[in-house]
């Protein structure tokens, strides 16, 4: 038996196989059916759970814009994030200066350190995110944890998100990302096509690891993470023994950053 | 009465194959779009949507400007309108195949569109833009081409067609209210966030879209001879003045309440547009005086009964087209967009391939427009409806 015949034989076998398996699940009881149906997927073991995810940002514990790189660094290399040198660019986490990130709470004289410092600006993950309201195919959507996420392959590219978004926190692969990968690239995370839009996922793929966001845990404890639900989480604590602010509130949006100034 | 497409004088061939040769050479540059993405654009993340989308909201509202046609026509049953209505209609039909193209060049991923219809989202004010859109094409075809047949058969349009008739009127209202609602409801977005955008959108609508269907019909008398009438193009006219006047009134509301309130947020898109940006013009605040002088202008003219109709209309139409241009086509959506979520200016300028994309859109609205209008001016002409 040559091989090509052997290899065709043994294509043929696992084909035959895999038909007939397939065909069974048609015959199996509804609520077999119910499990495998397309786009119902259950939580691992490991996945992390919360009511609402939330992040709370220490701000007071970074002291320049260098402190940051290793979380963003981490962010964009788990993600694949292009680095793009245009206003065209892709961005999950930056920063920025104080007057931008909060431009409602810009008071003329205010504190040398808070106007010099730098803040880290990602989604929010709003509880009202305007970019799922508006969005026509539902290819942003909001997860029962209060996440945020997007199907890249079921965005059209309208950008309806970006106009609705105010917070900046979206960008359009205005070219194709795939030519402006950080190396090494992660194959554990998909890279996007041209013409979708994206932004951060609250690391949703870790958390279904039972692993905190990268940036949470290159932050070292700077950055916490939580359940805005249970009294008992870190950011709760947080948020109880602290002031906090959140990018401009006066829009209903309720984010779900906290920074603590 | 597809055969009246067939026969024309040699001029009518060749501004066919003019725009088809543009609809090709611009065809060009929408390959170099999709082969390299929207970032051939000027487009970028601060300022994400621009021409495109612009010329999209102007020409929904060219498209519901049929409706100053028809309602005087039907609800009010002034019989003069009745013979160039049908120009306004295909005129809407036009406008909403170059809004629908406008979309199609706008998306990253055009050949997903069908996923609007595929997960129909009724949270999002695009998919009842898209329903409206939709609906207000099939009407006004199946309106203009029933009455058309009915007056080149020379007997009554049929009496299902009022119904879709009176459908029609209050559906042209709700696209570009629809329209307006794309933009009104989004927070923090100062420029747009405003309750009377869609009263804007209309009274800009209503003066524009009539101004720009009578300068087209002003083209076609001096090409076929074909009249409108004089009293009709005496009462659009003063209907245009009217829709003006309103336009320009909401605009003032707007600056008063920025203004007057002195809120930043609401303030500073309309400083970007008219002062520009660190003591320097910003190039659509050149555009933006120039709206406020020909919108000034053109009412100069319009409004004096005298002059309203006399030799200088053409003139004022234009620069009223060319003002609500400015104001909708450019203005919007620069001011919306800057300044930007962190307060700080993205400038926005269209890019050549950009501007040949739209063009290219114009000119295919340009074509659906002579071959319709070539229909609607060849039957007029045979039952002897061409002039008084």
């Amino acid at each position: 038996m040559n091989t090509n015949r052997r290899k065709f034989l043994k294509v043929a076998g696992l084909s035959a196989f895999a038909l007939s398996s397939g065909l069974a699940g048609l015959g199996m009881t509804t609520e077999a059916c119910a499990q495998l149906a397309p786009g119902k997927y259950g939580h691992g073991d490991k996945t992390a759970h919360a009511k609402r995810w939330a992040m709370v940002i220490d701000t007071r514990q970074f002291r320049s814009a260098e402190d940051y790189k290793p979380l963003i660094r981490a962010c964009h290399e788990a993600h694949n994030v292009p680095d793009i040198p245009d206003n065209k660019n892709i961005k999950w986490m930056w920063l920025d200066s104080f007057e931008h990130v909060f431009p409602d709470d810009m008071n003329e004289h205010m504190s040398q350190r808070i106007k010099d410092s730098v803040y880290p600006l990602l989604c929010n993950h709003c509880t009202n995110p305007p970019c799922v309201r508006v969005c026509p195919t539902q290819a942003t959507y909001k997860m029962a944890d209060g996440i945020v996420a997007m199907d890249y392959h079921r965005c059209i590219g309208c950008r309806f998100c970006m106009a609705g978004c105010p917070y900046g926190a979206r960008s359009f692969n205005f070219y194709d990302p795939r030519l402006y990968l950080p190396k090494p690239t992660n194959p554990r995370f998909p890279t996007r096509m041209i013409g979708v839009v994206e932004k951060c996922t609250f690391c949703a793929e870790r958390l279904a690891q039972g692993l905190m966001p990268a940036c949470v845990e290159a932050s070292k404890g700077k950055i916490l993470f939580g359940d805005l639900e249970d009294p008992e989480s870190s950011v709760r604590k947080a948020l109880a023994e602290n002031y906090s602010i959140r990018r401009k509130p006066n829009l209903g949006t309720q984010p779900g950053v906290y920074y603590l100034i | 009465m597809l055969e009246k497409l067939l026969t024309g004088p040699k001029r009518y061939y060749l501004w066919l194959l003019f725009l088809l040769c543009v609809i090709g050479l611009c065809a060009l540059a929408y390959c170099v779009q999709v082969m390299t993405g929207l970032g051939v654009t000027g487009m970028n993340r601060d300022v994400s949507w621009g021409l495109y989308i612009s010329q999209f909201t102007y020409f929904v509202g060219v498209a519901a400007s049929a409706v100053m046609l028809v309602l005087p026509a039907y609800f009010h049953h002034y019989v003069k309108f009745k013979r160039m209505i049908i120009f306004g209609e295909f005129m809407a039909v036009a406008a909403v195949c170059m809004c629908a193209l406008f979309i199609v060049v706008d998306l990253g991923q055009p050949h997903r569109m069908a996923n609007v219809m595929l997960h129909p989202t009724p949270n999002s004010v695009m998919f009842y833009d898209m329903i409206v859109l939709i609906g207000y094409l099939c009407l006004n075809i199946i309106i203009g081409w029933v009455t058309l047949e009915a007056e080149r058969l020379e007997v009554a349009p049929p009496k299902w067609i009022k119904p879709l008739v009176y459908l029609s009127i209050i559906w042209a209202f709700s696209i570009h209210t629809v329209t307006a609602f794309l933009y009104a409801g989004i927070p923090g977005r100062h420029y747009w966030l405003t309750a009377i955008m869609a009263a804007r959108f209309l009274s800009s609508a209503f003066c524009s879209g009539p101004a720009i269907l009578l300068l087209l019909l002003f083209i076609v008398r001096r090409l076929t001879g074909f009249d409108p009438g004089r009293d009709a193009i005496k009462t659009l006219a003063t209907i245009i003045v009217y829709a003006m006047c309103i336009n320009v009134f909401f605009y003032l509301l707007e600056i008063f309440t920025s203004f007057y309130s002195n809120i930043p947020g609401h303030m500073e898109p309309i400083m970007f547009l008219f002062q520009g940006h660190g003591g320097h013009f910003a190039w659509v605040s050149y555009f933006m005086w120039a709206a406020v002088i020909m919108a000034f202008a053109s009412l100069a003219i319009l409004i004096p009964p005298q002059t309203r109709t006399g030799k200088y209309l053409p003139h004022a139409l234009i620069m009223l087209v060319l003002a609500s241009w400015i104001d909708k086509g450019l203005g919007l959506l620069i001011g919306g967009f800057t300044p930007n979520m962190y307060e700080t200016i993205t400038p926005y300028m269209p890019t050549g391939i950009e501007i040949t994309v739209a063009i290219g859109v114009y000119a295919i609205g340009a074509l659906v427009l002579s071959l319709l209008w070539k229909i609607a001016l060849g039957v007029k002409r045979d039952v002897n409806n061409f002039c008084d």
